[in-house]
């Protein structure tokens, strides 16, 4: 019987104190701070960073033969975003990919689907947006979850749960709308309490457990109001109640359930139970047993949620948030925008790409974008790919460009050298142009640089190493 | 690798230069037309007398037609030529090719550029359809390289470099100030250059060169017919280019502190000219200052500095006009701004400007006592994956 083996979650870099929301505008905003995707990042490319971070900590030898994929921001509709994950995450083309999208509880059918049998990923994901000075805006969140399922080492294993369905009209979006739509707020909270009490009743009861035995509860929906009050409703200890990091990081909506369970299971003890509450459109629970595994699992384990939060930065201007978010019209450089990238060369580069793959040739030499021809012998074709997207790089050089586009003004770009060989020069993210210096250390993160004609340009950029090292 | 070179096989007869600047009343036909004109003017030939025509143009037009058009050249053989920023270059190097070889008597290289009607700021180049994996920096940013990597590996602090960089740019300016058809034709403080505000990297905005419209031309025939059309030619000692595999981005031991395609052209052009000691043998030299720390690496590759010492020779005054060797006269890429496919041409007028004793103001000394070669250096690219040509041009056969 399938369990969770291995799990990550991705807390972007950037943060947005909700004061600043007031400062500006004069109100909205509140209290704490909530995550922000970079102006390079969508829900796409967060699903791939957590998902590398997830497959680093699984097991070794863990491949998925599906990915499942859930968010309710999708990059693209019509085309598959599930694809471009498997794809940076260097995935067999044996392997499937697909999307579950378009609301919140889409997520359930993907994790249904990835805990069926074998091994299978699910991947959630959300960038939350509000019209400025609303209360999604401030509350809302962005972070990506990806949950490794397998048949050995699980640490994690379910042991029931409960679905009830309901349609009413609490909260939603057209397509091509910035921002959602809500009823009145009491009536949320009206419809959402007695739809989980019942789920959660059937799922204590199929698994002859009380409420008050859970070790963890998490309550988990984009109806803030409504989660506060099933946690009290439900019977289960309050301090059983995990804090949902909505102060923190906000409400991260699809990725919101898993980023919470990712938290929990990075301190739960061997043999506690977790009760997952969704509050989406019905009522979802799911009933989880942490097993002695996760022991082995912390043991090998990289960029906890708690790690993450701790290495962002939280001082994020609105002003920048507003542009990335596409809210503010800024005047461009005096440049030409970049042409989209086209799409036959795309497929016949995409394991460079998506998967950066470089080539190496007999000597050991790296060649980046790959060749096939060797730099140093003149070899044609005795080249092996190798993939350089978790290989960690030290700058040999750098600049900052401030007349080049960007969303988000300067570029900085660098000439980086990879442990082991190999040289590239490429954009850096997540950096403070002020702070960056030859010889710092970087990591390879999946980003889309810009959008062109509607599409999406996934690549790679080199970011300093999260939390040192 | 054979490199025969043509050494005093060809002889530039005539040419001819516009004023360089923001010709928002010119096109590029109009600046073909005009230095076309005063080429042959200069050469005492008419358009009818020339045989084929290469013109060197990146981003103007395509094909033979942008030039044929215009002049109303009746059936002869144009050929467009493109090569980065050392296109005016390549342009002259294929058509002195075309003379020795015999094929035909009198040709003309000429170049052109439109820039200001991009409406952008800096150079913008057409790409063919990529993936959209290449790094999009502007050229300041990837020149922009050079200067830490220069200071870092020499020991050179950063403050004294910023003041080397800068009196590139003030000796090139100062220069440009005594020449008509500079684009900005007037001299800058030191103080000036070193506040302007920073574009990419250390780099201010007057460590870059500027974006201006020109054009420029030549007249070659076979050396010995030289003098059938002028009293002073120009004799073709040396025309080297080479391509580099650009490995600069790809190879860990590549330092951003050296072109090693400027180095290797280097080498080639002073073994077909017959040059042991550029320094001591050149009465001047017209380099591609794009971007200021461009022109302190040059001054090494070219092997006017030992390695390491071109910043002291900078600050010593080595290159002024006044100078050892004069290093861009007439006012460089700095004064003259860069339009693409003019520039190599440019720097060849001056050559012709210098050693004819027709430099007026900024005449240099040394060429009336005795030195009589003059060398034109052009790249293109970027640090680590560049083109580079060197020519070296005499007033006399050897």
């Amino acid at each position: 019987m399938p369990g969770i083996v291995s799990y990550g979650a991705y807390i972007p870099y950037w943060r947005l104190q909700r004061s600043a929301i007031t400062s500006a505008l004069g109100s909205g905003g509140g209290r704490g701070t909530r995550s922000v995707a970079s102006y390079d990042e969508d829900t796409t490319s967060m699903a791939v960073e957590a998902g590398r971070i997830a497959l680093a900590n699984a097991p070794q030898g863990y491949s998925p033969q599906n990915v499942w994929f859930s968010t309710a921001t999708p990059a693209y509709i019509d085309k598959t975003n599930a694809t471009a994950i498997h794809a940076a995450l260097a995935l067999p083309d044996g392997a499937g990919a697909f999307d579950v999208n378009g609301s919140v509880r889409s997520q359930v059918a993907a994790l249904m689907g990835a805990n069926a049998w074998g091994s299978q990923m699910a991947f959630v994901s959300d960038v939350r947006v509000g019209l400025p000075g609303g209360g999604d805006e401030a509350n809302g969140g962005d972070a990506a979850a990806a949950i490794c399922f397998g048949e050995g080492n699980v640490v994690c294993q379910d042991f029931g749960g409960a679905s009830v369905t309901a349609e009413f009209l609490d909260r939603w979006r057209e397509p091509g709308d910035q921002a959602s739509k809500q009823w009145e707020e009491r009536f949320g909270e009206y419809a959402y309490v007695p739809l989980a009490q019942e789920a959660f009743k059937r799922a204590c009861a199929g698994a002859n457990m009380s409420p008050d035995q859970f070790d963890h509860v998490i309550v988990s929906g984009l109806h803030g109001r409504a989660a506060k009050a099933v946690a009290k409703a439900i019977g289960v200890k309050p301090e059983a109640v995990a804090d949902d990091l909505s102060t923190v990081i906000g409400n991260s909506g699809t990725a919101q359930a898993m980023v919470n369970l990712c938290d929990v299971l990075d301190r739960a003890q061997p043999g506690q139970t977790i009760a997952l509450v969704l509050l989406a459109d019905g009522c979802n629970v799911w009933l989880l047993r942490a097993t002695d595994e996760l022991l082995a699992f912390r043991a090998r384990q990289t960029n906890t949620v708690a790690q993450q939060i701790a290495n962002t930065r939280d001082d994020l201007a609105y002003a920048s948030y507003l542009t990335w978010r596409g809210f503010l019209h800024r005047e461009p450089p005096r440049r030409p925008e970049p042409d989209r990238p086209a799409a036959p060369p795309s497929l016949r580069r995409n394991q460079w790409k998506f998967g950066f793959f470089g080539s190496k040739d007999e000597t050991g030499f790296v060649h980046l974008p790959p060749s096939r021809v060797s730099f140093g012998t003149g070899e044609i074709d005795h080249m092996e790919p190798i993939r350089m997207a978790d290989v960690k790089a030290t700058i040999a050089t750098y600049t900052v460009d401030r007349l080049a586009f960007s969303l988000s003004p300067p570029v900085v770009a660098a000439v980086i050298d990879f442990d082991g060989g190999g040289r590239f020069q490429c954009e850096l993210t997540d950096v403070d142009p002020n702070k960056v210096k030859i010889g710092d250390r970087v990591e390879m993160s999946f980003r889309r640089l810009f959008t062109q004609d509607g599409v999406h340009n996934y690549f790679w950029k080199a970011r300093p190493i999260r939390g040192g090292a | 690798m054979a490199s025969h070179g043509i050494r005093d096989k060809v002889a530039i007869i005539g040419m001819g230069c516009t004023n360089f600047g923001e010709h928002w009343d010119k096109s590029a036909d109009d600046m073909l037309v005009e230095s076309s004109s005063a080429a042959l003017q200069n050469a005492g030939l008419k358009l009818d007398d020339v045989d084929a025509f290469w013109l060197g143009t990146m981003g103007s037009g395509l094909s033979g037609l942008t030039l044929s058009r215009p002049l109303k050249i009746q059936h002869k053989p144009v050929t467009h030529v493109e090569n980065f920023c050392a296109t005016g270059s390549e342009a002259f190097r294929n058509a002195c090719y075309a003379v020795a070889s015999g094929a035909y008597d009198v040709v003309m290289a000429i170049g052109v550029e439109k820039l200001k009607d991009s409406g952008y700021s800096g150079l913008v180049v057409a790409s063919p359809a990529d993936d959209g994996s290449a790094l999009t920096v502007t050229a300041p940013a990837s020149f922009s390289f050079l200067a830490p990597a220069y200071a870092n590996k020499y020991g050179v602090d950063p403050a004294e470099l910023k003041d080397v960089l800068t009196r590139i740019a003030w000796k090139n300016h100062r220069n440009g100030a005594l020449n008509p058809r500079a684009q900005f034709k007037k001299e800058v403080s030191k103080e000036t250059i070193a506040c302007s505000p920073i574009i990419a990297g250390q780099l201010g905005i007057f460590d870059c060169s500027g974006v201006s419209d020109g054009s420029a031309a030549a007249i070659i025939v076979r050396a010995e017919d030289a003098h059938k059309y002028t009293k002073n030619p120009l004799y073709v000692k040396a025309l080297s280019f080479v391509a580099g595999p650009a490995d600069g981005p790809i190879d860990p031991s590549y330092d951003y502190t050296s072109f090693d395609e400027v180095v290797h052209s280097a080498v080639d052009a002073y073994k077909q000219a017959g040059i042991t000691n550029p320094r001591a043998e050149l009465a001047m030299a017209e380099v591609h200052d794009c971007f200021t720390p461009t022109e302190l690496v040059l001054m090494e590759d070219l092997g006017f500095s030992e390695r390491g010492y071109g910043w002291k020779d900078v600050l010593d005054g080595t290159f002024d006009l006044d100078g050892e060797l004069p290093v861009n006269p007439d006012g460089g890429l700095k004064s003259f701004g860069h339009p693409i496919g003019a520039s190599g041409l440019r720097m060849l007028f001056e050559c012709w400007t210098q050693l004819r004793g027709e430099a007026g103001p900024r005449q240099i000394a040394s060429i009336g006592q005795g030195k009589t070669k003059a060398l034109t250096h052009n790249l293109g690219g970027a640090p680590g994956a560049c083109v580079s040509f060197v020519s070296v041009v005499g007033s006399e056969l050897d």
